[in-house]
């Protein structure tokens, strides 16, 4: 049987790939016509062409994928001609090849308005490689952008400009909200607050009239006779399914455009089916590829014999890319009769999220999230299962509160046929069968076993929580393991390397490991080993096992230079102290700034010249600042009550005691801490891995709080704590830490896993659960009487020393390849390609 | 393979190169990453720079095993490298250039082609 397909993208591919995975078809011979010069790409994740990938990195199969499995492609060959009677289609190029069954899988393209001037240059379309390619190239000489339509793809366009730096971008919609078709005015402003504050300007109600310039744009015309001037313009007003073959052919299609299909995909000519954009079904264009996949399914299966039916796709969504989450999902906008609606609004933080459940309140019916779209899978499933919602059901959406954090719960809840991903239609399932027959233990393993999660890859966290409830229902240990070269967790190695009194990475690899190490278990293992002993890190042969910031006691830098960071114990810096930093910035032509943590970093300093800024630094009597360990960084203070008329007890003294006696400790992450004088917490306490806050009676200690990507405030351990108890609960509280943490998760995180959270927390620090407080607490005091600075260490020994050059074989040369920029009367990075 | 018209630069003394780790060598205006994978008792040399954002920084990265696949990570985004073929280990950067190397008499040469 002869098989034609119209169309190499993501569904005519997608097509092609289901086609040979039915035994029916290896007699079938598959023609391919494709219009583009390059074989299918993913079209979905387009807009990461501008963050690095490669059209190559984009392609759905490489070249030869197609060869290999004998079908035969003709690129940059789009067909003119479908000639129904004889069944052959004419190619651009002259080819004419006859079918039995022609696939139309032609897409869409933008949705141009008729707006006067939109022929001119700088005015741009969002859909292929190319459009990407010709925006690069214009962008340059860009400064004013505008981007027409405010939906999902004109958000992702505008993002784009933004990433190409034209950094000055209009979003124009004509309705009078973002997004109208996903979310409700609510959560519009929401998102138009969150767009506005990454620098976007939205104007809402805005009919373009006509675009300005003589034959480049320079400004855009409204019809309330604004005006706005714009040097690029990107137009994403929507979609037109490519049906001009089909019309040409006598194919029935749609009024507003689409090749009208029933419901196994079949057009008004039986021989030829229509999938994917271009595809009309029951009055409905689907604009998403998961839709479009299960028309290649339904259609591949009909034509080798066990027929199925295509009766509509759910058209749940979640942008990506923009920086600002925001998904919705079934009905969105139900209101009326039977259905209640349940939203939380924090403009201040800037999330807006709505539910719709029935009146029973047992099921959800629809959603809208915006800024916070974590909860988007589990409440997609809930709702296409009709899973019964909790008592309380605004749980679904807060989050379980009070401490206990629920992860898994939800996806056992689900049944077997639950949907997992819609991309590649995997249910829960299919999943779990990968895990418990197959033998798949990792996510990859279940990726390339069922191809879940290899579309849009929303759905690859839930496949991690699948995985290890299949596991652990089967009653394996999910052995959280460091990497290939180690089969213990990090807490695990701790305690081995301890027994085995072990004091080198090489030591732990040949005694406890296997294979010759790699950047995950270096690292972690000379954490632990610095965390046991406190020997100076690039000793015995250690250095080369410290991840390169250790390596080099600096953090490197774009470019390749280092910054330098001395420690300013609790933000207390004498005049004279002052004076010698700038001193040394000005002699080695360093970068100054006051860095977010009380204390100044210098950067862009040569590798060569890093001992020689220590040495003098050392000399005025500063130490290292550990800025670039997993060790402790800062203990901000406030000034407390040496002179601020509200400070009730001497913040500042206690951050430099506190600084003084946790610096250098290495642990799994980095940790930070401050002291505050009183309540209004001027330090910030509350946002560190253990803040200290002046009470009448006291202080207040809490702990696991962080800022970062995903800030948690930290919970109160203890109150009312004199000094000597408040250090004691924070010796206990970090060796704690130190000891059972994952690499590089921080204490909020680790304290999240922990079973049975703060309250265990707190049985373990102040009650003693495990019986190992007086052990901490020694070893703490360990750590304390052993502290030497590193950097002291390191310009005192030579041979330590003379690691710190560029060139090998020239040691006085510096590295010919840094540049520097200047800014604001200093230097700055070149920026890198 | 070695070509019969390379020629064998001399670069430092083994004693100068870290155990398990990198240095970076001069030759003319090139940089090479010249490194000691003393557990394997092997030397390996690359280009200095990473190709995914060209920071002459191979040779401060770590270097470790995939499997069998003796391999380097760049210090910046952690991109590995094959320290055999070159080849990005990370899917996505382009392969690096790879020399030969030769320690006789405790003094390291590395073969440039040509
Ligand atoms: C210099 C500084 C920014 C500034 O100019 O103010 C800075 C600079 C860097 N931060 Fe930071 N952070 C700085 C304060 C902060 C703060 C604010 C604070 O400490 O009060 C935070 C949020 C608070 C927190 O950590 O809880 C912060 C959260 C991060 C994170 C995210 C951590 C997280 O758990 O999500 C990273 C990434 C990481 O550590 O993995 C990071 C990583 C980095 C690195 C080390 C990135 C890197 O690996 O190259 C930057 C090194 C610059 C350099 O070359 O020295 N930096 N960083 C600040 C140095 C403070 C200091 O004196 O040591
Ligand atoms: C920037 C962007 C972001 C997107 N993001 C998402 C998302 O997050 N989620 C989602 O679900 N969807 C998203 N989409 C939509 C998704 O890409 C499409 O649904 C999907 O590509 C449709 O596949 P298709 O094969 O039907 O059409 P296309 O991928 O457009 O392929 C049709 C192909 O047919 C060719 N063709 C047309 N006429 C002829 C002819 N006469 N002869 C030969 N060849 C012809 C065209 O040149 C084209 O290569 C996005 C689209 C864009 C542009
Ligand atoms: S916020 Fe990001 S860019 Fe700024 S210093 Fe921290 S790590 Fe660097
Ligand atoms: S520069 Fe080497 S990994 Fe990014």
């Amino acid at each position: 049987m002869k098989i034609v397909i119209i169309g190499n993208g993501m569904v005519g591919y997608k097509f092609c790939e289901k086609l040979l995975s039915k035994e029916a078809s290896s007699s079938f011979q598959i023609t391919v016509f494709g219009e583009e010069i390059r074989p299918a790409y993913d079209r979905v994740h387009l807009s990461e062409f501008f963050s690095g990938k490669s059209a190559e990195d984009l392609a759905m199969a490489p070249a030869n994928w197609y060869s290999d499995n004998n079908i035969i492609l003709h690129l940059g060959d789009p067909i003119a001609q479908i000639n129904t009677t004889t069944k052959t289609v004419d190619s651009h190029k002259g080819l004419t090849v006859s079918y039995d069954i022609l696939v139309m899988a032609t897409g869409s393209a933008a949705f141009v308005p008729p707006i006067p001037g939109t022929e001119k240059d700088g005015v741009f379309i969002y859909r292929t490689i190319e459009d990407l390619e010709l925006m690069t190239a214009y962008a340059k000489k860009a400064k004013k952008g505008a981007v027409i339509g405010g939906g999902l793809l004109g958000l992702e366009a505008a993002k784009a400009m933004i990433d190409l730096g034209v950094s000055d971008t209009s979003v124009i919609e004509f309705a009078p909200r973002l997004m109208p078709r996903q979310i409700d005015d609510a959560g519009s402003n929401v998102l138009k607050a969150k767009l506005e504050s990454i620098g976007l300007k939205i104007l809402t109600n805005k009919n373009t009239a006509e675009i300005l310039g003589s034959s480049c744009i320079s400004g855009m015309q409204f019809s309330d006779d604004s005006k706005i001037e714009v040097d690029m313009l990107v137009i994403s007003a929507g979609i037109k399914p490519r049906d001009e073959l089909a019309k040409l052919a006598g194919l029935e299609t749609g009024q507003r455009g689409g090749i009208v299909v029933n419901d196994q995909l079949q057009t008004s000519d039986p021989s030829i089916y229509a999938i994917g954009e271009c595809a009309l079904h029951r009055g409905m264009i689907y604009g998403l590829v998961a839709p479009g996949y299960e028309m290649a399914e339904v259609v591949a299966a009909t034509i080798t014999g066990t027929p199925k039916t295509f009766t509509g796709f759910d058209m749940s969504t979640k942008l990506k890319l923009i920086g600002v989450d925001v998904a919705s999902f079934g009905d969105a906008f139900l209101s009326g009769n039977g259905v209640q609606s349940i939203a939380i609004n924090d403009t201040h933080k800037g999330i807006y999220k709505r539910i719709n459940i029935s009146a029973d309140g047992k099921t959800l019916l629809g959603g809208i999230l915006v800024g916070e779209a974590e909860q988007y899978n589990m409440l997609l499933q809930t709702f296409k299962n009709k899973v019964i919602l909790p008592p309380n059901p605004e749980d679904v959406i807060l989050g379980a509160r009070g401490g206990e954090t629920d992860t898994g719960a939800g996806v056992t809840a689900l049944p077997d046929d639950a949907l997992i991903c819609s991309c590649e239609a995997v249910t829960k399932g299919m999943i779990c069968n990968s895990v418990s027959e197959v033998g798949c233990e990792t996510v990859d393993a279940i990726k390339k076993c069922t191809k879940a999660g290899t579309g849009c890859g929303g759905c690859v966290p839930m496949l991690k929580d699948l995985m290890q409830h299949t596991m652990k229902a089967q009653g394996k240990l999910i052995r959280n393991v460091l990497c290939e070269h180690f089969n213990y967790s990090r807490q695990e190695l701790f305690d081995l390397v301890k027994i085995h009194d072990l004091k080198t990475y090489d030591a732990v690899l040949d005694k406890l490991g296997n294979g010759h190490g790699c950047e995950v278990c270096k690292p972690a293992v000379s954490s632990i080993v610095a965390s046991l002993w406190n020997e100076m890190i690039l000793k015995k042969g250690n250095a080369t096992a410290q991840d390169s910031n250790d390596r080099f006691l600096a953090n490197i830098q774009k470019g390749g230079t280092y910054s330098v960071v001395p420690r300013i114990p609790g933000g207390e810096i004498t005049p004279d102290k002052l004076i010698v930093i700038g001193e040394v910035a000005k002699k080695y032509n360093l970068y100054t700034k006051i860095t977010g943590g009380q204390r100044i970093d210098m950067f862009g300093a040569h590798l060569s010249d890093l001992p020689k800024i220590w040495e003098a630094l050392i000399a005025a009597g500063f130490e290292s600042g550990h800025a670039y360990g997993k060790s402790l960084r800062t203990v901000k203070s406030c000034v407390g009550s040496t002179w601020c008329r509200f400070g009730l007890h001497d913040s500042v003294s206690f951050a430099i005691k506190v600084e003084e006696r946790y610096r250098g400790l290495r642990s799994p992450h980095k940790l930070k801490s401050a002291v505050s004088g009183c309540i209004r917490e001027c330090a910030e306490a509350q946002s560190k891995d253990f803040g200290i806050i002046a009470t009448e009676k006291g202080w207040n200690l809490y702990v696991c709080g962080n800022g970062g990507s995903k800030p948690q405030h930290a919970l109160l351990l203890a109150s009312d704590v004199d000094e000597e108890t408040c250090i004691k609960l924070i010796d206990r509280f970090l060796m704690f830490y130190v000891k059972t943490a994952d690499p590089l998760t921080r204490t909020a995180t680790w304290l999240n896993k922990m079973e049975g959270g703060i309250d265990y927390l707190k049985s373990v620090v102040l009650n003693d659960a495990l019986g190992m407080n007086a052990l901490w607490e020694d070893e703490m005091n360990h750590h304390v009487a052993t502290y030497e600075c590193e950097w002291k260490v390191a310009v005192e020994t030579p041979e330590i020393r003379k690691r710190f050059n560029h060139f090998v074989n020239a040691p006085e040369e510096k590295d010919p390849t840094v540049h520097f920029e200047e800014m604001r009367e200093q230097k700055r990075a070149k920026e890198w390609k | 393979m070695v070509a019969a018209t390379t020629t064998w630069f001399y670069a430092c003394l083994a004693e100068d190169v870290p155990e398990n780790g990198g240095v970076c060598v001069k030759y003319n205006n090139e940089q090479i990453a010249l490194f000691h994978f003393a557990r394997l008792n092997e030397w390996y040399a690359t280009q200095n720079e990473c190709p995914h954002r060209n920071q002459m920084a191979l040779s401060r990265g770590m270097i470790g095993t995939q499997g069998d696949e003796p391999k380097v990570a760049c210090p910046f985004h952690k991109k590995t490298f094959s320290l055999k073929t070159g080849e990005c280990l990370s899917g996505d950067e382009c392969a690096i250039k790879t020399y030969a190397v030769k320690v006789e008499d405790g003094k390291v040469y590395i073969a440039i082609p040509g």
